[in-house]
């Protein structure tokens, strides 16, 4: 009530002149927003967007023993002709070694394993938080998200901690009697998988808990007072509604773990080579920066091109 | 009406959460270890704590990560300030659509590529205007780019939950738009904004990735010199070193943490002082 008056008067005001500096004002009304409109803008453009660009114009260069390592695709000669040299031959490189491939093949796959064991493990986590009384969630759920913000490295450290062969997982097991030579977990594909649901469950749960805390439950009591069992109630009124939490829950874990460099470069072994370290090793080992400009080029029209086009017709679903 | 939560549904909460944190206590457990040894318990102490303080590799490092830290947090709570009331309150402007992208697109962004391309253009840049140099200042700016996506979001969605009277109050008393804006909705945003400060910072903090690419000779953070001393084994000083970290960066969440509880419930209560 308050806010619809308040507008209302508003309007009244607008109308309002002050003569003196009256064009300065108009202009100022007009185009004012521009000063708090470009800064952002213009800082994301230079410093995200445009340096994409570079990387694509890199990916045509050849390698030089030079700083920068790479030769110019433009260049004027001394009789003024200028010169265009595109070189496809490092993407040409990308299909024909086949590390490429296999990197991104497998890459894909540990992502995708993760982000369904993720989804099985948070998807009934978020549930029971979401059943919980008001209070007894916001204590949960900042319970879940203080290791969101604890350092990445430093949680696949503590991890190494637990899973190595003298760590606790070991230890425990031994004490136990359960095993009686430590398992080796360390350096194995088991590790990656470990430390990827490891660091990204919280990323599961959050978006989860935020689309099943809004589920309607008289849905889910109809239902069943129209005799549906409790795992039909389950799988016809829960899961479906709870779709859009699946998806940015999935995702969220999903891509991060596809290009993930840390974990499988100190948890895994030699062939655990995901796409991020196969990057970093071409960069920082080889210095071959016009391949790896390729490798990361093609990596985002493979990847993340579908992926924001999908999200952009998920969020305009949600929205309709 | 809610219906009892079944045993099975607490105990997957409950091992979960154990596997979330039985990790990070039990290295803070390890890191009072007296033994050098990082499997055997020794007996309490506190000397790989002292040992640090005596370490000058790892306090430069420190004193570079708090540096950045406090530059990126600042610089990224004013571009993201900015950014989030340009798409709150201009629901029309030329390149509205592009803002957007590029605040959303650093949250799903795999680091690595961020990191690359943005040393691809620095180094450009150095060959073509002479500057930046790799270091501080390059650390900084590709750190401001992803902390901005974070700011903006947050403060976004307390802007949304704003009541415009007390401003549009102010502005039919004189106020020019800005004065208006910076007496009255500033203020109620306040916690928002020192909740994505501190989030920047310990984003800033944490970052390996993108620093070890952008970053140059000489000019190693905290995560990079972790990392390379974590690349040779567990060792007790690491061990110090990370409890330290991962106590401040608690602190800074949960004060973070309250204060968005605390902008959320200044909301609820605009709300209905509003429909009264």
């Amino acid at each position: 009530m308050g806010k619809a008056a308040a507008r209302e008067i508003d309007g009244g005001g607008n109308g309002r002149t002050n003569g003196r500096g009256n064009a300065r004002g108009e202009w100022l009304k007009r185009h004012g927003k521009w000063f708090i409109i470009l800064p952002p803008m213009l800082y994301l453009l230079v410093f995200f967007l445009i340096p994409f660009g570079f990387a694509l114009m890199i990916s045509f260069a050849d390698t030089a023993v030079r700083v920068p390592p790479f030769t110019d695709i433009l260049s004027v000669s001394p009789d003024w002709h200028i010169h265009l040299s595109l070189n496809l031959g490092n993407f040409q490189y990308l299909v024909t070694d086949e590390v490429y491939g296999l990197s991104y093949v497998y890459s894909l796959k540990t992502a995708f394993f993760s982000t369904v064991i993720c989804l099985l493990l948070g998807y009934p986590m978020a549930y029971a938080i979401a059943r919980t009384s008001k209070s007894t969630q916001s204590v949960l759920l900042l319970v879940i998200i203080l290791p969101f913000w604890t350092s990445f490295l430093l949680r696949v450290y503590a991890l190494e901690g637990i899973i190595r062969e003298t760590g606790l997982l070991n230890s425990a097991l031994l004490w136990l009697g359960i095993i009686h030579q430590p398992l080796k977990i360390m350096h194995t594909t088991v590790a990656v998988y470990l430390g990827i649901i490891y660091s990204y469950l919280p990323f599961m749960v959050l978006p989860l808990f935020a689309t099943l805390e809004k589920l309607d439950y008289t849905l889910r009591e109809a239902a069943a007072d129209l005799g549906s069992p409790p795992w039909r109630v389950f799988i016809d009124v829960t899961l479906p509604l709870s779709m859009p939490g699946i998806i940015a829950g999935s995702m969220l874990v999903f891509i991060p773990a596809i290009g993930e460099f840390v974990i499988p470069t100190l948890l895994g072994g030699p062939d655990n080579l995901m796409i991020g370290r196969v990057l970093w090793d071409e960069f920082f080992g080889n210095r071959d920066w016009p391949v790896a400009s390729a490798v990361a080029i093609a990596f985002l029209v493979l990847l993340v091109g579908p992926i924001a086009l999908y999200q952009h017709y998920s969020t305009k679903q949600l929205e309709a | 009406m809610q219906d009892r939560i079944s045993p099975f549904l607490i105990s997957v909460l409950a091992i979960g959460i154990a596997v979330l944190y039985i990790p990070i206590l039990v290295l803070i457990g390890y890191s009072f270890n007296a033994s050098a040894l990082v499997s055997v318990w020794g007996g309490f102490s506190t000397s790989w704590y002292t040992q640090l303080v005596h370490n000058q590799q790892i306090l430069d490092a420190a004193w570079l990560s708090l540096r950045i830290g406090v530059a990126v947090s600042t610089g990224a709570v004013i571009l993201g300030t900015f950014a989030a009331i340009s798409l709150v309150r201009f629901p029309m402007f030329r390149g509205r659509l592009l803002l957007t992208g590029m605040v959303n697109a650093p949250l799903v962004m795999p680091e690595i590529i961020t990191g690359i391309t943005q040393l691809l253009l620095f180094v450009s840049m150095l060959h073509m205007l002479s500057w930046p140099h790799r270091g501080f200042t390059t650390i900084v700016i590709a750190h401001i780019a992803f902390c901005t996506a974070y700011v903006t979001i947050t403060v976004q969605s307390r802007l949304h939950g704003a009541d415009r009277s007390l401003e549009e109050a102010a502005m039919d008393l004189g106020s020019g738009p800005v004065r208006a804006f910076l007496d009255t909705t500033l203020p109620a945003i306040m916690p928002a904004l020192a909740s994505s400060w501190l989030l920047s910072f310990t984003l800033s903090l944490d970052d390996l990735v993108i620093s070890s690419f952008v970053s140059g000779p000489g000019a190693s953070t905290l995560p990079m010199v972790i990392f390379s001393k974590v690349k040779l084994g567990v060792s007790p000083d690491v061990n110090a070193l990370a409890s330290l970290i991962i106590c401040l960066v608690g602190v800074c969440v949960l004060i973070a943490g309250y204060l968005m509880r605390r902008t959320e419930r200044d909301r609820l209560r605009d709300a209905q002082m509003a429909e009264r």
